[in-house]
């Protein structure tokens, strides 16, 4: 077996200019300049948007829930304390309209004791597929993107929630833990279970079925 | 310790996330050189982590930027307007205390342009700071991606506010902007007040509609 690939880092880390700028802007935008906003939010429309979607599972939906929590994120600008991360608040505020809207839609939804008591249980992985690095280029495929979101939506109402939040916005564990009102312990465990039912959701095809070629393509006669 | 694979199950999310001990760690390194199934295990897991993690994966719906700009220009002209207004209610009590026969329609501040287009229609409430897009022969500003700008194929559609837009005489697009259109046809020249024009930065009806 070979030698172990280098462990990732999942922070996502912020350039300083990049920061410092944002930084700027937030002032200005606080000082009156308030045309200057939409530049600050632009780099984060498509986390807040893939915040919304998870949640609400609906694109008119999250279009709506994502374009009203920028819109509170404005009027509360003055609220946002400077030395948290500009995204993290505002991916927060998201979060919390999508979930207010999902309850508003559907009070019935409540989280039923047994699926509480599941997260005690082992999770053990179902394929033990080969799954080697894969290009990153692969997202450039619309049907890839789609069997992506396909997965993730099969999960579970409370694995998704953390998973999006960790994995997709990149939420620290504790920031996670904050905006679902859960323990740290829950998170981690949850993140856990997403991670692996989706492994091995995707581990098959993604591992080599989807891509391998047709036997019978075009120049490739079996005879 | 030593880890077997149900071990290395429950703690590899932690180990991907660096939080975990030293000595697990390296028992769980030790571990992943001997067992084929827990690396696939890793290797499926990191790339899950890796692939959810790149932003293109979701993709913005059609026109969502160009939405929340507009709404957020709204938002930013509603917010302006009110503070507007107090300052037109004191501008206008002080013109008529001191300059008591002059009119504000007499006023060079309020001289209105010449439109581009006679074909113009009334407008109203197009927020000052919304962003849009002119051609350099063009009459017409729209709202950028709008399919009805006309340009050169070697010509860039060039940017600019809807306030700065109407100074130079352009005409909002009857189709992208079309919510800010007046059914009315009235000549704003005899009607309009400082505060409309202020606040809406509404262009005139050509004289001869």
């Amino acid at each position: 077996m070979g030698s172990l690939p280098e462990r990732i880092n999942i922070q996502v880390k912020t350039a300083d200019p990049a920061e410092t700028r944002e930084q700027e802007l937030l002032r200005r935008v606080r000082a009156g300049e308030k045309q200057l906003f939409y530049e600050v939010v632009k780099p984060y429309e498509r986390r807040v948007y893939s915040a919304a979607l998870a949640v609400l599972r609906n694109e008119a939906d999250a279009e709506d829930a994502a374009q009203e929590a920028i819109l509170k994120a404005f009027t509360h600008i003055r609220q946002f304390r400077a030395e948290a991360r500009f995204s993290t608040w505002l991916i927060q505020i998201a979060v919390n309209e999508a979930l207010m809207r999902r309850r508003r839609a559907h009070p019935e939804i409540i989280e039923p004791i047994g699926e509480r008591q599941e997260e005690d249980g082992q999770y053990t992985p179902r394929d033990f597929a080969d799954w080697r690095e894969i290009p990153s280029e692969v997202l450039e495929r619309k049907e890839v993107r789609q069997k992506l979101a396909d997965a993730v939506a099969t999960l579970a109402q409370k694995y998704r929630d953390v998973f999006v939040l960790r994995d997709v916005q990149h939420l620290s564990i504790e920031e996670t833990a904050e905006a679902l009102g859960i323990s740290r312990a829950s998170v981690k465990t949850r993140l856990l279970r997403a991670r692996l039912m989706l492994r091995d959701l995707l581990a098959p095809g993604l591992g080599g079925a989807w891509f391998a070629r047709l036997p019978f393509e075009k120049g490739s006669k079996p005879w | 310790m030593v880890v077997n694979c149900e071990h290395v199950w429950q703690e590899i999310s932690n180990y991907l996330e660096g939080d975990v001990e030293p000595a697990v760690r390296a028992e769980m390194e030790a571990h992943f050189r001997e067992c084929r199934h827990c690396t696939a295990v890793l290797d499926g897991t990191r790339n899950v982590i890796r692939l959810y993690g790149d932003e293109r994966l979701f993709e913005l719906p059609a026109g969502f930027s160009q939405r929340l700009e507009r709404r957020l220009a709204q938002q930013t002209s509603s917010v302006g307007s009110r503070s507007a207004r107090s300052l037109w209610i004191l501008a206008v009590a002080a013109a008529a205390m001191v300059a008591g026969s002059l009119t504000l329609g007499n006023s060079s501040a309020f001289k209105q342009p010449d439109l581009r287009s006679h074909l113009a229609l009334p407008s109203s409430g197009i927020p000052p700071t919304l962003m849009v897009v002119v051609s350099d022969d063009g009459k017409v500003f729209h709202v950028p991606g709008c399919k009805f700008l006309h340009k050169h194929d070697d010509e860039s559609p060039v940017l600019m506010t809807a306030a700065d837009a109407l100074r130079k005489g352009y005409a909002p697009c009857v189709r992208c902007l079309r919510q800010y259109l007046s059914d009315r046809v009235e000549c704003p020249r005899l009607s309009a007040t400082p505060e409309l024009r202020v606040e809406a930065w509404s262009p005139v009806l050509h004289p001869g509609l």
